[in-house]
């Protein structure tokens, strides 16, 4: 391995692949960086490492960058998102005897189960997650506010231990990245009811994040890793290469799972029941397509409003999502560029053709299960 | 106030800190609670299952809680924490920007401390020290059976590489590993990669 040597941090997750795939298909050599991938043992070990400077960069749950960055959580500090890693990925899950309670609930329907939860009174739900500041808390909350009705207790799990949980009657429930959640199925100890999409259509689940500090220091490496991260996601989001990714992916000992568990999230087809025939949910996991990389200021502060950020904490995590920086590192690439860096973060019900630096692009639809949509631009007075 | 042994030396100062060890491995969890209560340290306590950590935290009400850096339950530790934020003991992770060596020291010998709001630096410090001298050990003792362990597997690779080679080329054991030792530099390599790849061709191949 030749090559500016690299420190970056991930957890073993399907979603972490644009980071093993710059390294194992040589985007990241070609940049002429020698990507050092460091495993995590949990996400606190990653957000200390990353703050302290053992890591130069870091695959991060999006929350857990922008709660730094407005300063939350254990250990506040400057925290700048280069891109958006990946879009979506997650799955809600229920114990199979939850479920089997509730009975027989179309997959996807995020209105319908929140109802059935909500009717089933008794004891308050136990609701595993990975991590307090994540994408799936927050889609947790987000939905379940809804349902007035319906208590729930939060319990952090370790991904890897979410079926064990279940099975122990530890969490009646979990929110979980893959391949967790097919693991608990696989285990046949939970129901998948629906995808972290059902309530969000395009939630930026992790992004690459750097110390505010270390990308003014170090503007050409910054340039250089997020340009193979942009090779990279190009590359997984291809139909054709995903048999490859699959193999590829199940090989690296940076994953250390089979390729049977990387499959249903890259492919998109997620088996909900123990011996069910698979779904298939589109863009459950995205990387590239329809600008799915670019960190737009919006979700930013989407994500600081739902933790309760005042106007300043938005303008703060605004800022702290980098579209200015990878409009001016990716555009001579071939990344096509959205006329804006901010939108209303869920109008869009539909595939939309938007204004973009080649002419038009197509977005994703970013609708809320309820509809609701979020506009941080700044008023006019 | 009881005062146990090993506490006249040190007076009040140790006496009335209690400290939770988070650890499910029963001779580390041993070995760090020895060494706090060679220190002066007696109300120290173990914890080795994660899914009373919550109950314990709440009964015992800890000043200190240690945990490896590298437990993949400290993620849970610190939603703990959050959720007690509400009561009057807000524990939140130990990272002192005015001793910036101590936070290094503590990274580097992997333990990560949470305390509780307010105690004083001069008294979460000598704890924090001795249990960052404990872990430093622990580290080095691992580490040596780690490479034990893995110069015992890499011999048995390299082994099973030169009989391969000693069948196929009919020649010595020596003249077997030359020519391992030859191929790796020829790529630039080591042995024990050519070997491992060897071993990996043939088992395809068979």
């Amino acid at each position: 391995m030749t090559g500016t040597v690299l420190n970056c941090g991930y957890v073993p997750l399907v979603d972490c692949a644009p980071l093993v795939i710059a390294k194992e298909l040589g985007f990241a050599a070609e940049q002429g960086l020698a990507l050092n991938l460091v495993r995590q043992p949990s996400w606190s070990a990653l957000r200390d490492m990353l703050a302290l400077g053992h890591l130069d960069a870091a695959q991060m749950l999006s929350p857990m960058a922008v709660a730094m960055s407005i300063g939350l959580g254990g250990l506040p500090a400057r925290i700048d998102a280069l891109m958006v890693l990946s879009v979506n990925g997650t799955v809600f899950g229920l114990s199979n005897a939850v479920a089997k309670e509730l009975g027989t609930l179309p997959f996807g329907d995020a209105r319908a189960i929140l109802t059935a939860l909500a009717a089933r009174g008794g004891k308050p739900l136990r609701i595993g997650v990975p991590f307090h500041y994540s994408m799936h808390r927050l889609l947790l909350s987000y939905w379940t506010s809804a349902a007035p009705t319906l208590t729930i207790n939060e319990v952090t799990v370790p991904p890897p231990r979410m079926a064990d949980a279940v099975a122990d009657g530890f969490v009646d429930a979990f929110w979980v990245g893959e391949p967790w959640g097919s693991v608990a199925v696989q285990h046949d100890v939970a129901q998948l009811m629906m995808t972290g999409r059902d309530v969000w259509q395009f939630a930026p689940e992790k992004v690459l994040a750097v110390r505010h500090e270390w990308v003014e220091r170090n503007e050409d490496m910054a340039r250089r890793l997020m340009r193979a991260v942009f090779h990279a996601s190009a590359w997984l989001d291809a139909p054709r290469n995903k048999p490859l990714a699959v193999e590829i992916l199940g090989r690296s000992e940076h994953l250390s799972m089979s390729s049977d568990l990387i499959d249903p999230a890259l492919t998109g087809h997620i088996v909900p029941k123990h011996n069910a025939p698979p779904v298939a949910v589109e863009r459950f996991l995205q990387f590239h397509k329809h600008a799915a990389s670019f960190p737009w200021r919006s979700q930013a502060a989407w994500i600081a409003h739902q933790l309760g950020a005042d106007a300043a904490g938005v303008e703060t995590a605004k800022a702290s999502f980098r579209s200015d920086l990878y409009r001016q590192n990716l555009a001579d690439i071939g990344a096509d560029m959205p006329g804006a860096s901010e939108k209303e973060e869920g109008s869009l019900r539909f595939e939309t053709a938007v204004a973009s630096s080649r002419g038009h692009m197509i977005l994703a639809p970013d609708a809320f299960f309820d509809g609701r949509t979020f506009d941080f631009a700044p008023q006019p007075r | 106030m009881d005062a146990g042994p090993g506490r006249d030396q040190d007076g009040p100062m140790n006496s009335d800190l209690r400290i939770l060890v988070v650890e499910s491995v029963p001779e580390r969890a041993r070995d760090i609670m020895s060494a706090l209560n060679a220190a002066g340290w007696m109300d120290v306590k173990a914890l080795a299952q994660i899914a009373a950590l919550d109950r314990t935290v709440r009964e015992y009400v800890p000043d200190i809680v240690l945990i490896d850096l590298a437990n993949p339950d400290r993620d849970t530790l610190e939603h703990i924490s959050h959720a007690t934020e509400t009561s009057k003991r807000a524990v939140a992770l130990f990272v002192d920007h005015t001793d910036d060596n101590l936070t290094k020291a503590a990274l580097n010998a992997g333990v990560s401390a949470y305390v509780v709001d307010g105690l004083k630096m001069e008294r979460i410090k000598p704890v924090l020290e001795t249990a960052i001298a404990r872990f430093k050990v622990m580290r080095q003792l691992q580490s040596e059976l780690d490479a034990a362990k893995q110069a015992l597997e890499d011999r048995k690779t390299i082994d099973r590489a030169k009989g391969i080679l000693m069948r196929q080329r009919q020649v010595s054991e020596d003249e077997a590993y030359r020519l391992l030792r030859k191929a790796a530099m020829d790529k630039s390599r080591k042995v024990i990669d050519v070997a491992q790849a060897l071993v990996t061709a043939a088992d395809l191949l068979s």
